[in-house]
């Protein structure tokens, strides 16, 4: 059988990186091949050529064993190759069937006219094909990211490509939704389609994928059956060490003094009477199912939305927070779960955006910016967090997607806050990465900080948390010690219409 | 019509909220009739109202024409100039050439065309940005216009049937008691042909998505540039038509006039509810910002209100209107 896809000897560089050193990658029909990597390993701009977004400076494509010239979107559709991006990119403007359908929409009247029935029918069959309930004239913009993640697999879906790639399909879905988007692969795969997986997930590779390859600085590792292959060694092809990830135990906090202290907050239906302290030196973990209403009391308490009722207390003294600059002169960090629109400042350098809630420390006379002292900030969490660029010049759009959640981080461990709110703090980063900044939470922590971490994921809940707090339904429906069983979480999280 | 064309028309199909804000718009509008007919009794007479709508077809027009481009998520300073070179150019053709009318009209559209092709391939291909490069064109627009005319205005003496585009009346054959003009009809078929076309037709489509986010179109597979230079293409091809319509309503085309009329076409835009961040939109909107800006300058004119007071007026609703807008936009997410 001749393969999908081959790609021989890539070579590819940017201004001041040189992403992909003699990459190599081949796809089977009907498999699911996993390309894995660290952050910045070159797995999205291996798949960017394939999708003729960009053009290799060396080395050969051949799809179905003929070379071909992938020079644009438009001829890596042709070829028959789909793509789901890492970043959403999707027109908020648009209706949901409009974003599939863009460039393609059906025409009537001899061409002139769109067929605007026709082109919602097709999008929802193709909704109704992946058993998700969503009317196809929503518009984009007012659906959560998971939406939108489901809309941009339904858009890939619908070309009906042989080869589809998927770069960080899940990095945004619930347990029920990356359950059914498995069902979906597994359908493809019968048809014969090729599937690219990329995911820092590793229990996903364990469940989805056949084959695995690993790329390290843009160079290929090697590729190995996904099945037979221990994670560990998957990993240690990856980080080339391994990885130390035995969570410390936790420490006593009953002396501690609390730090944050929330009482009866409330709004609308989204957060319902929530009620909860974090002591100064805990890592408080907040569990719930996508929608539990976690991201909502984050924004409560950082000032980014209005409570209808409830007080915050910080080190016991009732608080007024009605903009985030209020939080953030009290002390309380967020990190919020999407970085794109509310946590990085795209078009500054990296220097800059860690630098960004910190400018009043590195003001000098008449607010001229100590650069020098900016400079060495940045350097020190760019190490930190390995954070992977040229310089801390670079502008931060360049960067892999991981690195740029890592360089939010920065900004929020740069600030010196007494809470740090981490939402979705490793969402995207890999599995060497995510270990340092566990470390480095628990050294904040170590320090007298209060931490409140939300995460999808409960292996991190459980890895990082003193404590978990479980939300249902914008209700806080329990209290867990650290290191309860999963079961226990999951039976809080699904507590439909009870009170704490 | 469809449905999807009505609420593209009153404005709900495109940015949550718009529905509410269209009928606040429409709302100001009214209030402005309610005070300005209590103020002084000649204000709802036919013969003002008729006066009111004439007052509004060129600006309503180019504000038509800015509207497309604005949703594209760019911007074009150049429509009050470019509307000065198509009627100059009709002159040329009526006056200086002596041909028939159906070719100065033909000429005037197909110079506006022209004009919006070459913007449209600065943007697009040269990337220059929509602010600079429509900058560029207005200037060199309102050098050319100088140039071919000698400086001086160019009279349609010549062509009997020309004023009448404008200043004629066909409903007025028909019902004498309402001799609505003709530039009035011309307005609303413009924004009726306009609205189809962004509604109903791949066009529209692609304006829209364009100024959503222009990236996601492109990695679709859609060849951004070409639709792109479209779009400015049509904007110049309506500035062709208000260059009739002010050249018809004057007789003649005035090589020195246009530079102004830019800005309030963009004011007419922006009061309708149209965003300038690109994606959003509406002609109705448009049509509505037009009227009141009319209304205000023609109402406080009968009232006596100073045409300096009249300016510092209009500054103030524009910044008003963003600010609604603004606040519908917090509200909307
Ligand atoms: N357009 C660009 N300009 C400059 N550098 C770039 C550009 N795109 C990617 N890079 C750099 O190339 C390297 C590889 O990036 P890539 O996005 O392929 O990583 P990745 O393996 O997908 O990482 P992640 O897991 O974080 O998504 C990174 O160092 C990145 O900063
Ligand atoms: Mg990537």
């Amino acid at each position: 059988m001749t393969d999908l896809v081959t790609m021989r000897g890539i070579d590819k560089a940017f201004p001041g990186v040189r992403a992909l050193k003699g990459a190599e990658f081949d796809l089977r029909p009907g498999e699911v091949h996993a390309l894995m990597g660290e952050n910045g390993a070159g797995k999205s701009t291996l798949m960017k050529i394939l999708a003729g977004i960009y053009r290799q400076d060396a080395g050969e494509v051949l799809v179905g064993g003929q070379p071909v010239d992938l020079g644009s979107p438009r001829a890596a559709i042709a070829a028959g190759i789909g793509i789901i991006h890492q970043e959403l990119i999707l027109m908020p403007h648009l209706t949901a069937a409009q974003n599939i359908l863009i460039g393609r929409e059906p025409r009537k009247a001899g061409g002139l006219l769109l067929d605007e029935v026709a082109l919602n029918a097709y999008a929802a069959d193709v909704f109704k094909s992946m058993q998700l309930s969503l009317d196809p004239r929503t518009l984009v913009g007012s659906l959560t990211i998971a939406r939108q993640q489901m809309v941009e697999i339904a858009k890939a879906l619908s070309f009906r490509s042989r080869i589809l790639i998927m770069d960080e399909p899940t990095a945004a879905l619930n347990d029920k939704e990356v359950n059914e988007l498995f069902a979906i692969i597994n359908r493809l795969k019968a048809d014969g389609v090729g599937i690219v997986y990329i995911s820092h997930k590793m229990d996903e590779i364990k469940r989805i994928a056949d084959r695995v390859t690993v790329m390290r600085d843009g160079a290929y590792v090697g590729t190995v059956d996904a099945r037979e292959t221990p994670i560990s060694k998957i990993i240690s092809m990856m980080v080339g060490r391994e990885i130390d990830n035995e969570a410390p135990a936790a420490p006593d906090l009953s002396a501690a003094p609390v730090a944050l202290e929330v009482r009866g907050l409330t709004r609308a239906t989204q957060v319902r009477d929530v009620s909860f302290a974090v002591k100064a030196g805990e890592i408080l973990g907040f569990a719930g199912l996508m929608g539990a209403g976690r991201t909502e009391v984050a924004r409560l308490i950082f000032g980014a939305d209005k409570a209808d009722s409830g007080e915050i207390l910080l080190g016991g003294k009732r608080i007024d927070v009605v903009a985030p600059q209020d939080a953030v002169r009290c002390g309380i960090g967020y990190l919020s779960e999407d970085r794109k629109a509310l946590g990085l400042a795209t078009g500054l350098d990296v220097r800059n955006n860690i630098a960004l809630a910190s400018i009043p420390r590195f003001s000098k006379l008449f607010g001229i910016l100590d650069e020098q002292a900016m400079h060495a900030a940045a350097n020190e969490y760019i190490e930190k967090l390995a954070i992977k660029t040229p310089s801390d010049r670079q502008p931060a759009r360049l960067l892999s997607g991981g690195n740029q959640q890592k360089i939010v981080i920065a900004k929020w461990l740069l600030r010196d806050c007494k809470v740090l709110i981490f939402d979705e703090p490793t969402r995207g980063i890999d599995i060497g990465a995510k270990s340092e900044i566990y470390k480095l939470l628990n050294a904040l922590a170590a320090e007298g900080k209060a931490i409140i971490v939300i995460s999808s994921e409960l292996p991190e809940v459980l890895r990082l948390s003193h404590r978990i707090a479980v939300m249902c339904e914008g209700r806080l429906t329990g209290f867990l010690p650290a290191g309860a069983p999963q079961e226990d979480i999951m039976r809080l999280a699904t507590m439909r219409g009870a009170a704490a | 019509m469809s449905d999807n064309f009505l609420a593209g028309l009153i404005g709900k199909s495109q940015g949550a909220g718009g529905a509410r804000y269209k009928l606040l718009a429409f709302g100001s509008l009214i209030l402005l009739f309610v005070v300005f007919s209590l103020a002084s009794p000649n204000f709802l007479q036919t013969s003002n109202i008729l006066a009111i709508l004439q007052a509004t077809s060129v600006n309503g027009v180019l504000a038509i024409a800015a509207t497309v481009v604005i949703i594209t998520g760019g911007i074009d300073l150049s429509v009050g100039t470019l509307m000065t070179f198509c009627a100059v150019i009709a002159g040329v053709v009526l006056t200086f050439l002596g041909l028939p009318l159906p070719l100065g009209i033909a000429g005037a559209i197909l110079a506006g065309a022209g004009a919006g092709f070459v913007t449209g391939n600065i943007v697009a291909r040269l990337r220059i940005p929509p602010f600079i490069a429509t900058l560029g064109m207005m200037l060199i627009l309102k050098g050319l216009s100088l140039v071919i005319s000698g400086t001086r205005p160019i009279y349609f003496n010549g062509t009997p049937g020309f004023t009448s585009i404008s200043q004629g009346s066909i409903v007025g054959t028909v019902i004498p008691a309402v001799p609505v003009p003709n530039g009035v009809l011309v307005l609303f078929a413009v924004a009726i042909v306009i609205s189809l076309v962004l509604t109903r037709t791949a066009l529209g489509r692609y304006t829209f998505a364009l100024g959503s986010n222009e990236e996601a179109v492109r990695l679709s597979g859609v060849n951004t540039r070409g639709w792109k230079v479209a779009v400015y293409t049509l904007a110049g091809a309506i500035c062709g038509i208000a260059g009739l319509l002010i050249a018809s309503r004057l007789n003649s085309a005035q090589p020195a006039l246009g530079q102004g009329y830019e800005l309030d076409a963009i004011a007419a835009v922006v009061i309708g509810g149209t965003s300038l961040a690109g994606g959003s939109g509406t002609i109705l909107g448009t049509l509505i910002g037009a009227l009141i800006i009319s209304v205000l300058a023609n109402g406080l004119r009968i009232m006596s209100v100073p045409q300096e007071w009249q300016t510092v007026i209009t500054g103030t609703i524009i910044i008003l209107a963003v600010y609604i807008d603004m606040l519908r936009n917090r509200n909307a997410s």
